[in-house]
């Protein structure tokens, strides 16, 4: 799938719950199925900062594509970068670069990418993308 | 809750009669910022309807009228803390801006290689990067007096930590973060007894334990109007007159000048000489009418009132089980940090959100003294004279159901 349709389809599947409650429990659950990041990579050089809760991610390249893992002490968190690797995970560096990451406002989860939220969603987007043009800088 | 008022109080701020997510708004951000009563909010619209114009040049009558107003409040805020004299009271954008100024200029004139600035573990940045920020530039250094576990300052070692080479003390009169309400005048006495000034940065401490210039004897002392229901953007530095005439002035500009030559110039006078440029005039009538609303209230009746709060706040959180308070000392002000369990304050601030109550999460711009407990964050709720026992209960129901979610 590409990746918007990937945005698509979590856009769909949110649209199965009116209450925020519910949202919320869902993220939870979406968060305890993150690939989790190797223990090894849970360092301060994989920390993203400007997020209120510790974020690490890490990516890997293999055959032109990106995989990322990630781990947050906070479990909202672990959710949001669980959606944003479910999306960007698996493609490629020109693909994550132009991805137009507009799905997470429209699963109502606006209110993360307020920079009262310390930007972390925004952080963790920007360090996906950075991750991205370093491969395809790397790889040309 | 006693005969305080609250809710003929509460008609005074327009703000908190709103609903959030579907629910009526409880607002417990308080130590970042306070709400602000319409005797406030009149004094502003007013200024711009009737006072408007730049002070202290024109000589046509509208400026006359607005200097004389904007001078009577510094008379005011000299009488409101007590201070010696009304050219002690320097006007600032807040306490951050007034420590920056002091740092900035005390530094230049009085520190040099070797020298250190004692201040607390449990500061506020703004009472720490400026002080870090000119001992860099002038070889001198920042020392940290430490903390007991229940969040009161560690005196002994304050003591032991005053020598030779101490040249200020700069602490905070309430921890943003604990609540703690420091010893100011045993630290200020025990400085003074070796000739080293202090400074209070009381942005926590106005709007509930008022201040006394005369009383505390600290040299500098500064608090910023926004968290006294005042509007953002002013603020007030007191310094000992000695002090701020030998220390060199912060910016310049208009204003600060007493005549400008092309290759040199001399400075105004006392207040003046800090106060570069056009000031934030409508700020000072707000200023103006946030304190004559709290002289109103009575600062005694309104620390009554937030302790019952405070009170009634812990012994609910702590009947609860499984919550961390950070911060117990003996004397606090009403505001408590909190850990729920091993949820991390980021989960919960944001569920808390959603059950309409406004808490902060995060370092509380104290990231030394959250690294000093050995935690990510803390959840802080703070408590304003407009808040109820009611809105207290609501807190309560959005800690259950984030136990609820996450637990």
């Amino acid at each position: 799938m590409t990746i918007s349709e990937l945005q698509e389809q979590v856009v769909s599947e949110f649209s199965l719950f009116d209450d925020w409650m519910d949202k919320y429990n869902y993220l939870i659950e979406i968060g305890k199925s993150i690939p989790m990041i190797d223990e090894s990579y849970k360092t301060d050089q994989y920390v993203i900062t400007g997020c209120q809760s510790k974020v690490w991610l890490h990516a890997d390249y293999r055959d032109g594509k990106i995989f990322f893992s990630a781990d947050s002490d906070a479990i909202i968190t672990k959710g949001i970068v669980s959606l944003l690797i479910r999306v960007l995970s698996g493609h490629t560096p020109d693909e994550i670069l132009n991805a137009d990451m507009d799905f997470i406002d429209k699963v109502g989860l606006r209110e993360h990418l307020s920079p009262t939220r310390s930007n972390g969603l925004t952080s963790m987007v920007k360090q996906m993308k950075l991750y991205a043009l370093a491969f395809k800088t790397k790889s040309e | 809750m006693g005969t305080f008022p609250v809710n003929k109080i509460r008609e005074d701020f327009p703000i908190l009669h709103q609903m959030v997510y579907g629910r009526p708004l409880v607002y417990f951000d308080n130590a970042a910022s306070t709400q602000k009563p319409v005797q406030v909010i009149h004094a502003i619209s007013r200024y711009y309807e009737t006072d408007n114009c730049n002070i202290h040049r024109g000589v046509h009558f509208l400026s006359q009228r607005t200097t004389e107003a904007y001078e009577d409040t510094r008379k005011m805020i000299q009488r409101f803390i007590n201070a010696a004299s009304s050219s002690e009271i320097i006007f600032t954008k807040g306490a951050t801006e007034s420590i920056n100024l002091v740092a900035s200029s005390f530094g230049k004139q009085y520190l040099f290689p070797g020298d250190e600035v004692l201040i607390s573990i449990m500061e506020h940045h703004s009472n720490i990067v400026p002080w870090q920020q000119i001992c860099i530039e002038r070889g001198a250094k920042v020392k940290f007096i430490p903390i007991h576990e229940n969040g009161e300052l560690d005196m002994d070692a304050f003591r032991k930590m005053v020598n030779e080479k101490t040249r200020l003390v700069a602490i905070t009169h309430v921890s943003n973060v604990l609540g703690t309400v420091n010893p100011v005048k045993e630290i200020i006495a025990y400085a003074h007894t070796y000739n080293i000034p202090v400074l209070v940065d009381g942005a926590q401490s106005i709007s509930h334990l008022g201040a006394d210039m005369h009383d505390l004897d600290c040299d500098f002392y500064c608090f910023s109007g926004h968290k006294m229901y005042a509007p953002m953007g002013i603020g007030v530095l007191y310094g000992k007159e000695k002090f701020l005439e030998a220390i060199p002035p912060y910016q310049s500009g208009g204003e600060m000048i007493k005549e400008v030559f092309t290759d040199h110039t001399t400075f105004n006078e006392l207040p003046f000489k800090f106060e570069a440029g056009t000031p934030n005039v409508e700020g000072v009538y707000g200023l103006r009418a946030a304190i004559l609303y709290l002289q109103d209230l009575g600062l005694d009746n309104i620390r009554n009132y937030e302790q019952k709060l405070l009170k009634y706040a812990t012994e609910k959180l702590t009947a609860m089980g499984d919550i961390r308070i950070i911060g117990e000392a003996k004397e606090k002000t009403s505001l408590i940090s909190f850990l729920i369990g091993t949820i991390h304050p980021y989960d919960a601030g944001v569920i808390i959100d959603k059950m309409g109550v406004a808490v902060r999460t995060g370092h509380h711009c104290a990231m030394p003294l959250i690294e000093w407990y050995k935690i990510p964050a803390t959840v802080r709720a703070s408590f304003a004279f407009y808040n109820t026992v009611e809105e207290i209960d609501s807190l309560m129901e959005a800690i259950i159901r984030v136990k609820q979610m996450f637990g």
